[in-house]
């Protein structure tokens, strides 16, 4: 096809391939920019409609039209991976995104995380995500446009709220202590337990051994249990609610491992395109004209930015390790960290210091100080929004006898209680499909344990 | 595997489904939709923000909408919100930007999508039509019509004589091709074939109303009790407006005498004095018979009080009643009051609930908040629709 040889997609490949990247064969199929901002929306190609996509789509656009960001690529990694294009990229763009893809679909076939997931998830996530959109569209020729929407805000207002550390396809809790217990979950049954009252209440449980409360521990998969447990919701509802957590785990490594993925993908389109004898020289110009509009800390004229760009601290660490100790080295990093380890153990006070990196406090009354730049608080500030897909830890604490919900917010890490108002509203969402009360603990403003509830009968 | 997945698959271009329908746009529509219907829900408060009674149409009210926000989980906000930023020269103890004179700033950490805000403009008739959806009104007719004074040429019938400008092309056509299927030598058209469109003289139901507020101005009528009565006037006003093609309008403020007011002075008149309502009931009985005649005008009457008055003008207001009521069409009574029990058992209560027994239409509502002038004006809109036979 005409188009392949103009952005030498071929050579790039064969090139990639002597370096060592190892990748699924990758599918490139070029779309109109309107498409492409649909996919930073959505996520991904086809996705159950919901309104708040909606208002996203609309913020998306007006910073597009601001020409604050520009798309080039979104790739979706599997075997076949599946990689979109603009139609508006120049050849240079293209030659460039190509590298770029490559360096994704080399990340995301051997990182331990992406591989984790993905035998789980499988690897056609595009179709399993357009089945789901079909399925709920189905649900809502059925069941009516208000009622899946019900279904939808509670299971998308979730959406971060899964364990992914379990399967995704894992069983209902067994009803024998043993079993039920959950392995994984031990560490923090045991932190749990050390707290205030636990004692009690596990003295109090093992006089009635057959009756495992559930959860046996506090679960903070919520969509699961919500699918698994809800007194009284429908099958096409707890779909729905797997549908959701079906497509967080696939999100989750993309999250998880944001700073490293950019990061390796920005590093092999430089280092493949400098590398690259076939290319014109002009042609490798521009390309790394726009590779340094991506990997550009700053935006625009500013010379202080307020975010660190993933894709500019993701290429300095890999650029700098590579250097020092050799692209197997690298690769050995690649396959075994998430963010969390990539940035803890290899970014030093050095490269830091180098990157002009700081951490800042932004008050209430709108005053920004630079605090410090000690590296361990540099970067514990990086990872700190990464925890827990970015949400606060909410687990599931009772269901009672009547099929009452308690759900506890997990405050230790975070040292502060939820937004009352927020919090409120989504219980409120969860209500609509758990049918039954809902009472959330967290802490409130003055840090006293405080609760709030929703369909209890009147006192 | 890796020379497995050395084989390479083409480059797809072409236009498929994504070209055929936005997502994106969909789903912003679905929003709007949500949010329409939440503004919807709102319409107590829509309700009860216009300030002018008889501007003529293309009034609009302005609805500060939100995105609406998909709510998640989330940190109550702390003293300080934690990032991390890059730029060179920035050491720590650098104020990157001062604190906001106010002392309430944009706030560094972003109000997320749900503190955009824009403004809507709804137009009066646009939140009437969801009044009438809502309330499943038909369009009411003018009751009057009886009384005709207005005439008007409409197209009535069909004839095979006229002036060439109203000739009926298709009817002579189908004539033409009615007659020439009978016929064997058939010529394209006779004379008989033409057929012309007919006009009629034909009386037109009166469809002007006079709408007459009555307002107890005394000192025990508070701006809180002036502005419920406000928006129910307002939005009575607007639900005649939609019934006729002229309003005329008359404002009485009475305490124990009673006088004309222009709009503007109406609500920010304040008397001081006991109360007397038959000076006012008789004010808008003068009013009527020189300006609206009743067989030339629907005249609606409202009167707004907090229910008291003079024991001794018991008997006076009884009486006016009626012969107001025998001219007008309607007669509303507007009760404010703080009381959540025993509403409209008043003295002005029991006099309206008298006149409901008796011939002429007449509603009476107790409004003690926004919610009741909501549900007054419900009310009266069903009352009009339905006493229509």
């Amino acid at each position: 096809m005409a188009g392949e040889s103009r952005f030498y997609r071929n050579e790039i490949e064969e090139l990639a391939h002597s370096f060592g990247l190892d990748f699924y064969p990758v599918e490139f199929e070029v779309v109109p920019p309107s498409f492409m901002t649909e996919v930073a929306v959505y996520g991904l190609p086809v996705r159950m409609p919901h309104w708040s996509f909606g208002v996203r789509y609309i913020h998306q656009l007006v910073q597009h039209k601001m020409g604050h960001s520009r798309i080039f690529e979104v790739v979706y990694p599997g075997d076949p991976g599946h990689a979109f294009l603009a139609n508006n990229n120049s050849d240079m763009d293209n030659t460039l995104v190509c590298a770029h893809v490559l360096g994704h679909a080399d990340f995301s076939k051997n990182n331990e995380l992406f591989r984790r997931v993905h035998k789980q998830v499988g690897t056609r996530i595009v179709d399993m995500a357009a089945n789901h959109a079909r399925r709920i569209e189905q649900a809502i020729e059925e069941h009516g446009q208000e009622h899946v929407e019900l279904v939808l805000d509670a299971a998308l207002s979730l959406e971060q709220h899964i364990d992914i550390n379990q399967s995704l396809a894992r069983a209902r809790y067994s009803d024998t202590a043993e079993e039920g217990a959950d392995p994984l979950a031990d560490t923090f049954v045991r932190r749990f337990d050390t707290l205030p009252g636990g004692g009690e209440i596990e003295a109090s449980g093992e006089d009635e051994v057959p009756n495992i409360p559930i959860p046996p521990h506090p679960e903070e998969d919520l969509l699961w249990f919500i699918a698994q447990y809800a007194p009284d919701m429908e099958d096409w509802e707890r779909d729905i609610f797997l549908a959701v957590r079906e497509e967080s785990f696939y999100f989750y490594p993309v999250f998880a491992c944001q700073i490293m993925n950019e990061g390796w993908a920005s590093y092999w389109h430089a280092r493949l395109l400098r590398e690259a004898p076939f290319l014109p020289h002009d042609l490798y110009v521009d390309a790394m004209k726009t590779h340094s509009d991506v990997v550009r800390p700053t935006a625009g004229e500013k010379q202080i930015a307020l975010n660190i760009n993933p894709y500019h601290l993701g290429f300095s660490i890999w650029d700098r390790l590579i250097e020092a100790h050799g692209i197997e080295h690298a690769r050995n990093i690649m396959q075994s960290e998430d963010d969390f380890g990539f940035v803890r153990n290899h970014l030093d006070a050095d490269l830091a210091d180098e990157l002009n990196i700081f951490v800042y406090d932004a008050k209430k009354n709108g005053e920004i100080k630079v605090t410090d730049n000690e590296i361990h608080h540099l970067h514990e500030a990086i990872i700190g929004p990464k925890f827990n897909f970015g949400a606060p830890k909410v687990c599931v604490t009772d269901m009672g006898v009547d099929g009452a919900l308690e759900l506890e917010h997990i405050h230790g890490a975070e040292g502060r209680g939820l937004d009352m108002e927020r919090a409120q509203k989504v219980i409120d969402y969860i209500h609509r499909v758990w049918r039954r009360p809902v009472t959330m603990y967290t802490l409130d403003a003055g840090g006293k344990r405080t609760s709030l509830d929703i369909g209890k009968a009147a006192a | 595997m890796p020379s497995d997945s050395h084989h390479r698959s083409a480059i797809v271009q072409s236009t498929r489904w994504y070209d055929l329908f936005s997502r994106g746009a969909r789903d912003w529509l679905r929003h709007n939709e949500k949010v329409r219907e939440s503004v919807k829900e709102s319409l107590p408060e829509l309700v009860s923000g216009p300030d002018v009674l008889t501007q003529p149409e293309n009034r609009t009210v302005k609805v500060p909408i939100k995105f609406l926000e998909h709510y998640r989980f989330r940190l109550s906000d702390g003293d300080a919100q934690t990032g991390v930023g890059q730029g060179e020269g920035a050491k720590p103890g650098d104020v990157l930007r001062p604190a906001a004179p106010g002392g309430k700033g944009a706030g560094g950490a972003g109000t997320g999508e749900g503190g955009v805000e824009f403004v809507l403009e709804f137009k009066v008739d646009e939140i009437l039509d969801w009044l009438w959806e809502e309330l499943e009104l038909p369009n009411l007719e003018p009751k009057t019509a009886d009384s005709i004074d207005q005439s008007e040429y409409v197209r009535e019938g069909i004839d095979r004589r006229g002036p060439r400008a109203r000739l009926d092309r298709r009817r002579t056509v189908k004539e033409a091709v009615k007659r020439r299927a009978i016929q064997t030598n058939p010529i394209p058209f006779t004379d008989d074939d033409l057929r012309f469109r007919q006009l009629a003289r034909r009386p037109q139901p009166l469809t002007q109303a006079a709408v007459i507020f009555v307002l107890d101005v005394s000192s025990s009528m508070d701006d809180a009790s002036r502005q419920l009565a406000k928006s129910f006037f307002f939005w009575a006003l607007q639900g005649i407006r939609r019934q006729h093609t002229r309003i005329e309008t008359a404002f009485i403020g009475h305490t124990v005498n009673a006088w004309e007011f222009s709009e503007e002075e109406f609500f920010a008149v304040r008397a001081t004095g006991g109360t007397e309502a038959s000076r006012a009931f008789a004010l808008s009985q003068d009013i009527i018979q020189e300006r609206f005649d009743p067989s030339q005008y629907n005249v609606y009457v409202f009167y707004a009080s907090d229910g008291d008055n003079f024991a001794a003008d018991r008997e006076g207001s009884r009486e006016r009643l009626k012969s107001l009521s025998a001219i007008s069409n309607y007669m509303g009574y507007v009760e404010t009051t703080r009381r959540s029990s025993d509403r409209l058992n008043t003295e002005m209560g029991r006099l309206f609930k008298e006149l409901e027994e008796g011939e002429g239409q007449t509603g009476s509502y107790a409004l003690g908040n926004q919610e009741d002038v909501w549900n007054a004006i419900r009310r009266f809109f069903t009352q009009q629709a339905t006493q229509e036979d």
